[in-house]
């Protein structure tokens, strides 16, 4: 597997002609090459990812212009805009509903914590309360170019994704759950207001 | 007239392509909040028999984020910033319905150069929202990609000049009450007229490519009918309304801003179906067009803040006003309540596109399943602005 | 004619007084009361009484002259209890004496929920012609005639006032909760709504935000810096 192969005899080869990889960097470049994002917009930041994909900023350049409108297709979710209490039980079902390996990117401020809209009664304060969250891009909306940087680091991410050994990636990992409790609509908040196994709001103490 | 509500009888049946009907039992369907083709979270309850919808519930709320109670909590230009997210895609026209808006609510009048500003920035905003939703359009009818390739090229354009000018590409925050925040420069406007000046070639392009296509044609004439009588009695605004065949545009009614010194023809429709208000949107477009080349003509020079307006501390006296512009989709208003101190205590958004929903069953009655999206693109919502 | 064709603007107090007339003419026993606008924007209102409004509306919506066929916005206000300083003079013996006193006198006016709506006119240009309605109280289930029945626009937005207000409305054909959850109980944009507390982490605390925020992090034993962010030691 990756890692065992001498980098010295691999570019010699390769100066010859012949070009070794492992296991490993072919899957790893299979699937960081061919992203496809379930197509699901929210609110603004859903426009610039549709710029992101149109005529200027082609995400297809990334190999991620491949919208799919199911999830059951898809490997990446970008959630693009203000999370709602409305809608935070659909977009963790739709989460749920991904198959492994998947990947969520968090999109402008809303995604984060609410953004400029965390004041409001029904705004979730960020995504990452109920399903993990690979990358975070700021900004409000961000820019296609951050949404791109965005793409580029969850490739890196993926790039470095182990298939073996202990420090393998979540998704090989047997007690690592795919799929996370979808909030219940309550009478004052959602219920819960946000799950404990995945959220657990950053110390600010430090010793 | 009596206006009633529409009851949900089954209207008179289209024949299928089978020749037949198809009996059977009602089969509720729940489209959206994720669909490809709502235009965001939009969700719609329907209830089908084979592909026929006999009944279409809407379900908002799920980009409700409060927009008004946040307006009642800040200051009045804190709320300028969040009108930008309303209809994220005319932030520019947002900016103007508010100021308009506090303008009236404390007296504030407004420089030359400013209007003159303000009607080519909304115009601006016009072009880009109208082929924009050209492209989404014939995107839900199938058409995956090209035209709204097309219409987001000429998108970038207009934004890269918002981006100039104001600092950002879709969220301006670039009016101010009394004025706009910056002036445009030489450079700018020679800029945007050359963009001004090359459009009605993408039109003619645009036009070329859908118009006049079968498919298009066979996918909108004669599908999602709205009657004159009910489009007022329903509130219905915009190029909506007008394809309907009602001549309506507040641009002219109420004359706000610098808008009678210009000469522009209101595009009416007479069938009130889809093809009349995709066809609205490219008239539209073309009027815009000479606008824009007037405004340009037009445009004086001079100071573009009213310089007695105080920016910190703004208390507008105790009272309330209504104002409304024409916006892209139709009639934005914004109703708003002072009480003599520093934030309102009432903030309401007129929203267009909720307004314009309320037909959306009607439209639907009798159609298929996939004419749903078709009269739900050529409705022209934003969630942004749907469920603030 | 009550308007002025000429340009759509508000009607002034004198028009609204000849609508008043009209319309109090035309339905018997309606009340009407003109609200006045200090404001410069000009925009007076009427208050129609709750038994009559749906006949005042068909009027304002058939009448021949008015036409206003278009209703444009409708929406919920609300207005707390609050007290109003007054100051009376009070005659008082004092020491033998009958004199005049001012005495500061507080009075408790009753909070209640309004409906109001902008109505136009397509046919005939003009308007706005404000109209509002009151509740009698704010208690949970307040009560206001539907305008749906004469403006099919209002269906929604009266939908929305229900579920922000809480205003009931009779005679509306699908009165639910629209943009919140068919679960939720409050009514949150009635100013005395409390909402519900969520704020365990903010990369950015300011104003509001940052006194909600403080409440979820521990006193800090020691100054370093990080206070700032953190809830002050008691």
């Amino acid at each position: 597997m990756s890692g065992q192969i001498d980098e010295g005899l691999r570019s010699e080869l390769q100066r010859q002609g012949i070009w070794v990889t492992s296991m490993q960097d072919l899957y790893n470049w299979g699937r960081r090459s061919s992203i496809w994002p379930l197509q699901f917009g929210l609110a603004c930041c859903a426009i610039e990812m549709i710029a992101t994909a149109a005529s200027r900023y082609d995400l297809a350049r990334f190999g991620g212009e491949i919208f799919r409108p199911s999830p059951r297709q898809a490997d990446l979710m970008i959630v693009a805009g203000t999370v709602t209490k409305k809608m935070a039980p659909q977009i963790v079902r739709l989460y749920n509903q991904m198959p492994d390996p998947k990947y969520v990117i968090s999109m402008g401020a809303c995604a984060i914590s609410g953004g400029p809209f965390k004041q409001g009664y029904n705004v979730l304060k960020g995504i990452d309360r109920y399903i993990p969250v690979d990358v975070y891009i700021p900004g409000c909306p961000p820019r296609p170019e951050a949404l791109l940087h965005a793409f580029m680091e969850l490739q890196r991410k993926i790039d470095g994704q182990k298939l073996t050994g202990d420090n393998r990636a979540e998704h090989l990992n047997p007690a690592q759950p795919s799929e996370f409790p979808v909030p219940a609509f309550g009478a004052h908040d959602l219920e819960p207001p946000a799950n404990p196994d995945v959220f657990e709001p950053p110390k600010i103490e430090r010793t | 007239m009596s206006a009633t509500i529409q009851t949900f009888e089954p209207a008179e049946r289209p024949p299928t392509t089978m020749g037949a009907r198809l009996e059977g039992e009602l089969m509720e369907v729940s489209m959206g909040p994720q669909h490809p083709s709502t235009h965001g979270v939009f969700r719609m309850n329907v209830a089908l028999e084979g592909e026929i919808v006999r009944k279409l519930k809407p379900v908002f709320g799920y980009l409700h984020r409060n927009h008004e109670k946040i307006g009642e909590n800040t200051s009045y230009l804190g709320s300028m910033p969040y009108t930008d997210r309303l209809d994220y895609f005319c932030s520019m026209t947002n900016n103007w319905a508010y100021a308009l808006s506090v303008e009236k609510l404390a007296g504030i009048a407004v420089p030359a150069r400013a209007e003159y500003l303000r009607v080519i920035l909304a115009e601006l905003t016009r072009l880009q929202n109208h082929a924009s939703l050209l492209g989404f359009l014939l995107s839900d009818m199938g058409a995956w990609g090209t035209p709204l390739m097309y219409a987001f090229r000429e998108r970038e354009k207009i934004l890269d000049l918002f981006e100039s000018l104001s600092g950002s590409r879709m969220m301006c925050d670039y009016m101010r009450f009394g004025g706009c925040r910056v002036d445009a420069g030489p450079d700018w406007m020679e800029r945007a007229k050359k963009i001004v000046d090359s459009f009605p070639r993408f039109l003619d392009e645009f036009e070329n490519l859908i118009l006049s296509n079968e498919v298009v044609i066979a996918r909108t004439q004669e599908v999602g009918k709205l009657s004159a009588d009910l489009a007022i009695n329903a509130g219905i605004t915009g190029p909506m309304l007008r394809a309907c065949g009602v001549n309506y545009d507040v641009r002219k009614v109420d004359g706000y801003g610098f808008y009678p010194r210009f000469k522009f023809r209101v595009p009416l429709g007479e069938h009130g179906d889809t093809y009349d208000r995709l066809m609205m949107r490219a008239l539209e477009m073309r009027e815009s067009v000479g606008i824009l080349k007037q405004a340009f003509e037009q445009v004086p020079v001079g100071p573009v803040m009213n310089p007695k307006v105080k920016i910190r501390a703004f208390r507008p006296p105790a009272g309330e006003a209504y104002g409304r512009i024409e916006a892209p989709k139709g009639e934005l208003g914004f109703y708003l309540i002072s009480n003599g101190g520093t934030n309102p205590y009432r903030y309401r958004v007129r929203p267009t596109s909720f307004i314009n929903l309320t037909v959306l069953e009607d439209l639907c009655l009798g159609h298929t399943v996939a004419d749903v999206m078709v009269i739900l693109g050529s409705v022209d919502i934003v969630m942004g602005e749907v469920d603030r | 004619m009550f308007l002025s064709r000429r340009r759509s603007s508000a009607p002034d107090v004198e028009s609204l007084e000849q609508i008043k007339g009209g319309a109090e003419a035309a339905v018997p026993g309606a009340k009407i009361d003109i609200i006045p606008n200090p404001g410069p924007s000009q925009q007076s209102s009427l208050l129609i009484d709750n038994e009559h409004a749906a006949a005042v509306v068909k009027f304002l919506h058939d009448d021949p002259a008015l036409r206003l066929d278009f209703c444009s916005n409708a929406t919920g206000v609300d207005w707390l209890d609050r007290t109003v300083k007054k100051t009376v003079k009070v005659k008082r013996v004092i020491d033998g004496e009958e004199k005049e006193v001012d005495e500061a006198h507080e009075e408790l006016v009753p909070g209640y929920l309004e409906a109001v709506y902008h109505l136009y006119s397509m046919t005939h240009k003009h308007g706005p012609v404000v109209i509002r309605m009151r509740t009698v109280d704010r208690a949970k289930g307040a009560r206001l005639p539907s305008l749906t029945p004469s403006y099919r626009s209002a269906e929604f937005q009266e939908r929305e006032i229900f579920d922000l207000y809480g205003i009931r409305f009779d005679g509306h054909p699908d009165l639910r909760r629209i943009l919140m959850w068919d679960e939720f109980q409050d009514y949150p944009m009635r100013k005395d709504y409390r909402e519900p507390d969520d704020y365990e982490y903010e990369p950015t605390p300011h104003d509001d935000v940052l006194a909600k925020a403080r409440e979820h992090y521990a006193p800090r034993p020691y100054l370093d810096g990080a206070e700032n962010i953190t809830a002050q030691p008691q």
